[in-house]
């Protein structure tokens, strides 16, 4: 049975235009408006939405996300809210798929089976767990697949040619090329560059890919969307909870960046 | 092989191929670090039998660090505790003040080997900070070390010394400023430049090959340890001691003696203000199993799975997790781990100053303490070895606040309240009253 990010993506590629894909941080800057911006991220044209599991210690995260998980959880953000928030989401919306993605150890301590469980009752489709590689698929990829649920892998500029045949062996959903060497947040790619390493990817994988890391504007997400599937925004969206005035305006921000973004996808292979 | 003694055998054996020590180890890391961590897995599994980078770490043991160290009979501290036979591992007498080197000039010729051209680490008191930018003048290497804002307060001697070495040190802010936040941020610059930089980890933490790797470069102490004992004793010790931050210096003497099952073994950890009041160090004795930094261990963290903050008056033992290696021992009892307060640890570090003429590393003064209670109830024919793992040089500003905090007084001088002298070299060291915010509270 193909998941819902399978026919999402499906029925994308028939419009022959890429996915725009949000990530968020749960809990940021608090539970009900994390919640709010959430809700209205379908209609403001994201795709497919990421939703991040706060962690104290994201190694693999930029400033921006940083603080976002650390605002949540000076605000008792937990792993149960998040999934609360999720089960919230679908009473309006059974359509949208939703991957989490964090880091290993609160679903570690959380239980593995009892969280893909709760997961999954909750409505979630996907996860990408940063500090889990193809070496450790037994801890909780093989568990997530039997679950139904989709787990997304990274792919990165050191996965050369030897080592990318294990690294898509048990993904499934889509592959997520991460198109900088870096944290997220960093510096923005050439899309010539990223269009090289999509097209050598392609040539071992019929998944569909989306690009992230450093992707902040319509434009950006337009020169991506031209050869991607999918093209992915965190750190900017986060950055306008950052920096709002106020709660409500953190969330009016982040839809108008994600209007505009879904704007650039849509118009990435017209021109 | 079903006795006791082949199951004894085995501990020395690990990890297996995938990095692990029974549950714990492992690699757990981002996709962009997976391909440096084997390309180093690989250069290591070189380096443990190519006879020529043998012969030339030891060239640099003997002659750059100032190996073999000595094996002291600490007399006077036997005399007094009454009991047990007290030997001292030196390795406060080394280059740079502490064991950390032992393993940097191992993993600068491996950075060397590899071609790197830039080495980033992260420190905790300064002392694993200290010896790489010492390593790097060396070699010739860029050298760039993450310090937590808090320990940068509390270790300003340290920061200085890193300097002078040539190296640029960045303060972290993130977090509380410690050594976790160090190494996250050291993490976080090696996913960026995968290319030119060698990330070379203090202590047997970290992903897989980093635990073993560390542990091998540290073993020198054991195995020089276990040599020196012979000589002196004609046989082996009945009780190894040494204090445990992520647990190189403990892991470096008990090695090459994990199979000789006559051998006990004392991990000390850091209880701070007391393991019962939530403000410690102490990962095994009061954290749960979990994943950070590379590999799975015990780290203090919340029910929820966040990590939570360590406490400990000594900057190098303030750290939530523990290498997996001890992890692994202390599920299978083969080490007994056990904690000391902040108090109890300085009051240590005053005898040994007294008794001994030696001023030890606080994380040292740790496993002193424990020390003094042990030795007292063990026969005088009971052999101690505890690991001397560093000198206190760095340590003045951080005992001169805790004894003023706790009206310990006579012995303060006006240095600790007031600035040097103009022209004095202590003049290119803030004054100490920066490092005075957070040397203790209580
Ligand atoms: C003198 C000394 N001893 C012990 C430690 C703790 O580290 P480890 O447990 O890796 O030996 C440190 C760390 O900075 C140190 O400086």
């Amino acid at each position: 049975m193909a998941t819902r990010i399978t026919r999402r993506l499906d029925a994308l590629k028939a419009e022959d235009r890429a996915a725009l894909v949000t990530f968020t941080m749960a809990g940021d800057p608090n539970y009900q408006a994390s919640l709010d911006t959430l809700k209205g991220l379908p209609g403001a044209g994201a795709d497919i939405i990421e939703l991040g599991m706060p962690f104290t210690d994201p190694m693999a995260d930029g400033p921006a996300i940083q603080k976002a998980a650390l605002r949540a959880l000076k605000g008792q953000h937990t792993q149960q809210k998040t999934l609360e928030m999720v089960r919230e989401f679908r009473r309006e919306d059974q359509d949208t798929p939703i991957v989490l993605m964090g880091y290993y150890n609160p679903i570690y301590r959380y239980g593995v089976e009892r969280f893909l469980k709760d997961a999954s009752e909750a409505g979630i489709d996907g996860l990408i767990v940063v500090d889990l590689p193809p070496e450790h698929d037994s801890e909780l990829c093989l568990p997530a697949a039997r679950a139904g649920i989709d787990f997304i892998r990274l792919a990165t500029p050191t996965t050369d040619d030897k080592r990318l045949p294990r690294v898509l062996e048990n993904t499934s959903g889509f592959i997520y090329y991460v198109s900088v060497a870096g944290v997220t947040g960093a510096a923005a790619p050439t899309p010539e560059g990223v269009e090289q390493s999509i097209t050598r990817i392609r040539a071992h994988t019929d998944l569909p890919i989306a690009v992230g890391f450093g992707i902040r504007s319509a434009e950006q997400a337009a020169a991506i969307g031209r050869f991607a599937d999918a093209v992915v925004v965190g750190s900017a969206l986060i950055s306008c909870i950052e920096q709002a005035d106020s709660v409500d305006a953190g969330t009016r921000d982040v839809h108008a960046l994600v209007r505009e973004l879904s704007q650039g996808v849509r118009r990435a292979r017209s021109a | 092989m079903s006795s006791a003694t082949d199951a004894i055998k085995r501990f020395s054996k690990g990890p297996d191929a995938d990095g692990f020590y029974g549950d714990f180890g492992g690699r757990f890391v981002a996709e962009t670090l997976m391909p440096l961590i084997l390309e180093l897995e690989e250069a290591w599994e070189w380096s443990r039998t190519d006879e020529a980078f043998r012969q030339e770490l030891e060239g640099y043991q003997r002659d750059y660090i100032g190996r073999a160290t000595p094996l002291y009979y600490a007399e006077r501290l036997t005399e007094h505790l009454g009991g047990a036979k007290i030997y001292f591992k030196r390795e406060d007498l080394n280059h740079t003040g502490a064991h950390k080197i032992n393993n940097c000039i191992g993993q600068i010729l491996l950075a060397r080997k590899m071609g790197k051209k830039r080495i980033i680490a992260e420190t905790g008191a300064g002392m694993h900070g200290v010896a790489t930018a010492t390593v790097a003048a060396r070699f010739g290497m860029e050298c760039v070390i993450y310090m937590g804002a808090t320990d940068i307060e509390r270790q300003q001697p340290n920061v200085f010394r890193m300097k002078l070495l040539g190296a640029e040190v960045i303060p972290v802010e993130s977090g509380t400023g410690t050594l976790k936040d160090a190494m996250n941020e050291a993490l976080r610059d090696w996913v960026t430049n995968v290319d030119s930089t060698f990330y070379l980890i203090g202590t047997v933490a970290g992903p897989h090959p980093y635990p073993a790797m560390v542990r091998d470069f540290q073993s020198v102490i054991g195995r020089e340890t276990r040599e020196q004992i012979l000589e002196k004793e004609g046989r082996l010790p009945d009780t190894l001691m040494a204090c445990i931050g992520g647990g190189s210096n403990a892991m470096g003497l008990f090695h090459p003696m994990l199979d000789d099952e006559s051998v006990h073994m004392i991990g000390v950890e850091a209880a701070g203000h007391g393991i019962e009041t939530g403000e410690h160090a102490a990962s095994l004795n009061g954290g749960e199993p979990g994943v950070l930094h590379g590999n799975r261990t015990f780290l203090l963290q919340s029910d929820d799975g966040q990590i939570t903050d360590a406490h400990s008056v000594s900057a190098g033992l303030d750290y939530p997790g523990i290498g997996p290696e001890h992890a692994w021992l202390h599920t299978q009892k083969r080490v007994e781990y056990v904690s000391i307060t902040d108090h109890e640890a300085i009051e240590a570090f005053k005898l040994c100053c007294e008794l001994e003429g030696i001023i030890p590393a606080l994380e040292s003064a740790h496993s002193l303490a424990h020390l003094r209670k042990i030795a007292p109830d063990l026969p005088g024919d009971h052999l101690i070895v505890l690991n001397m793992s560093g000198r206190g040089d760095k340590d003045m500003a951080s005992v001169a606040n805790w004894l003023e905090a706790h009206g310990d007084t006579d012995k303060l001088p006006d240095t600790t309240v007031e600035a040097a002298e103009p022209g004095r070299i202590d003049d290119m060291q803030p004054p100490h009253d920066v490092a005075k915010k957070t040397g203790e509270t209580e």
